[in-house]
């Protein structure tokens, strides 16, 4: 079984500050991390590696040092790692996103694509089913359960309230939720030999075929207009009570808003 | 001259940090109050490769180096110290000398499950009565046949009990002084050995410290760790490679009561404000992260210069008699910053200060240090 798991670099949210006046992130110093439902989706891919073989490539999309993302994803146990980077990739939406990635994943043997289900850092939720849509493939998405049954997978499709067992034909794509699994930790010697014995494959713009229309800024049909942080509108209250106290206003604030 | 740390080592380091924070920071206070070697930690420490960090991929480990390794038992002493020892004890102590010293035969049949971590190691040099003075050793090891009879005790023996693979030094000639010592690799199933009387310590309450006894042990021929007679050799490169370890180790519990110390300082107010305005906190927290970074220097240099195969005695002794005071002082100074708190198990800097002062004592005192360092310059 041959499996692609699209995984993102991201800032580590938990240490991301906003910039008050520009509402935008505040990068500097903080530490990039794998985007956790994409890491949820490798270590899914890795567990069956363990149990059946299956060979994994890991896949981003991103600037030179998104190579650290791909590294620790070697070092985690995953085969083959893939850098697509170009100066014509670079602004691009959901949209020139997956139609890049999707013009990738044509030049490699798959059965299963996995990608996380969205990006701690814009929160769509698009890029994993567009390129299903690209590809054509069936698609399941919220995956937080899968088991291999012969040529089909039986996956566990997470809802607020309920989920569904699917059964899909590979090959497909899903995408994953971090609730999925307890990624493992890289390795020592994963790690020797993410640095010392295996490559990272850098791709650019004439190793796929894709119509440059679809890339990058120019192909983004998304336009941020503007962001910013949303105010406070009423100053807070202060309730200094015991915990039983604490939990009666509680309910009869959430009453009086029509809450519950 | 360089002092970054490279791509790979930032990304070890970033490992064992999280490995430490999820993994041994959790058990760490339990293991030192219930005095409980922590099996399951180390079983995790095999499946992430911790246990055979600077051996060679073709003999089961991960591939690293002295400073890979050093690196990991920082991070790892930094929350518990226990933990910190049982790696240190089992590579630097039970598989080095197999790697550095062992026959083709004995690394494959040894060295291989050490470094894979499916076993576990020790060594045994100090008896009741051969302490600093090491060559003072009583336990001895008789040729009969194709195999050594090995009779004695050796006190003090971290790991024992859970090891697998015993590194022991016996007189093979009482004759001959230090140079009637050999050194053997001693199965932990062998007949006749023992576990004696396990240690109620001060710290590093969770690493297993008893007494190994050995009567009439037969000890296959093949067994024998290099030359007969070479045993004192060995066990003190064993030993200079151990001091880098140790000294990593008094390095990590250095910083643990420092950062403990850190945010202590911002959190506990008095006179209506943190401690930490108060210029003799500020001062102290300078002093203390000063120290620790030239420790770290120290022990990092050393490591360097084990991997680059350059002599490195006298720079592993410096950097573990330095390591290990600094250790004491910072604990001591962090419990001090801690006022009453830092004297009660509620806090960590209780326990790191008693974890801190083995440093200044195990695999060569500071006073042998000291030795080894004018012995340097006086040659």
């Amino acid at each position: 079984m041959n499996i692609i798991v699209c995984i993102k670099q991201v800032p580590d949210t938990t240490e991301v500050k906003l910039d008050p006046k520009t509402g935008t992130l505040i990068r500097d110093g903080v530490p990039s991390i794998i985007n956790p439902d994409d890491k949820s989706g490798l270590e899914a891919a890795l567990k069956l590696k363990d149990d059946l073989g299956a060979h994994v490539t890991v896949l981003t999309m991103g600037p030179q040092q998104a190579e650290v993302a791909l590294r620790e994803a070697l070092a985690m146990g995953a085969d083959r790692a893939i850098l697509l980077t170009d100066r014509a990739f670079a602004g691009a939406d959901t949209w020139a996103t997956s139609c890049t990635l999707a013009a990738a994943i044509n030049k490699i043997d798959y059965d299963l694509i996995i990608a996380g289900r969205q990006a701690i850092d814009g929160d769509t939720a698009q890029v994993g089913p567009q390129i299903a849509e690209h590809l054509k493939l069936p698609q399941v998405s919220y995956v937080e359960g899968l088991k291999v049954e012969g040529s089909s997978l039986i996956l566990k499709r997470v809802f607020e309230d309920r989920y569904h067992l699917v059964k899909v034909k590979t090959p497909c794509l899903i995408t994953t939720l971090k609730e999925m699994n307890e990624p493992r930790y890289m390795s020592v010697g994963g790690i020797i030999d993410a640095y010392r014995e295996k490559e990272i494959e850098v791709w650019n713009l004439k190793d796929i075929e894709v119509d440059h229309s679809n890339l990058g800024l120019k192909g983004s049909p998304t336009k941020v207009k503007k962001s910013f942080t949303k105010g406070v509108k009423t100053a807070g209250k202060l309730y200094e009570v015991g915990h039983k106290e604490a939990a009666k206003i509680i309910v009869e604030k959430l009453k009086e808003k029509y809450i519950i | 001259m360089n002092f970054n740390l490279t791509k790979e080592q930032i990304m070890l380091q970033q490992l064992y940090r999280e490995f430490a924070e999820k993994e041994v920071k959790p058990l760490a206070e339990e293991i030192d109050e219930k005095e409980m070697f922590p099996i399951e930690t180390v079983e995790k420490l095999v499946r992430y490769g911790f246990m055979g960090i600077p051996f060679p991929k073709t003999y089961g480990g991960a591939g690293g180096d002295a400073v890979a390794y050093t690196m990991a038992v920082e991070e790892l002493s930094r929350v518990c110290a226990t933990t910190g020892v049982i790696v240190s004890a089992h590579t630097s102590l039970g598989a080095v000398p197999i790697y550095e010293f062992g026959t083709e035969e004995q690394k494959q049949k040894y060295l291989v499950p050490l470094a894979k971590g499916e076993k576990l190691g020790a060594f045994g040099l100090t008896e009741a009565n051969a302490g600093t003075d090491a060559a003072a050793q009583q336990t001895t090891a008789i040729l009969e046949g194709d195999y050594y009879i090995l009779n004695g005790s050796k006190i003090f023996i971290t790991n024992a009990g859970y090891a697998d693979t015993y590194i022991i030094m016996a007189m093979t000639d009482k004759s001959a002084g230090t140079r009637g010592i050999s050194a053997f690799i001693v199965d932990a199933e062998t007949e006749g050995f023992k576990i004696g009387k396990k240690e109620a310590k001060l710290g590093i309450k969770g690493s297993a410290t008893c007494e190994l006894i050995f009567e009439n042990c037969k000890i296959p021929k093949e067994n024998l760790l290099g030359k007969e007679g070479k045993g004192f050799g060995i066990a003190m490169k064993t030993l200079d490679g151990g001091r880098i370890g140790i000294a990593a180790q008094a390095l990590g519990i250095a910083q643990g009561a420092l950062d403990a110390t850190v945010s202590y300082v911002k959190e506990r107010k008095q006179f209506g404000k943190p401690i930490s305005y108060f210029q003799n906190t500020q001062f102290q927290l300078a002093d203390m992260a000063t120290k620790i970074e030239a420790a770290r220097l120290l022990v990092y240099k050393a490591a360097y210069k084990k991997d680059t195969n350059q002599p490195y005695s006298k720079d592993a002794a410096m950097a573990k008699l330095y390591a290990s005071e600094v250790a004491m002082e910072i604990t001591t100074k962090a419990v001090q910053l801690h006022g009453g708190y830092g004297y009660t198990r509620e806090y960590a800097v209780e326990r790191m200060m008693r974890d801190a002062k083995i440093t200044e004592i195990y695999e060569g005192t500071s006073e042998v240090q000291k030795m080894v360092i004018s012995a340097d310059l006086l040659r």
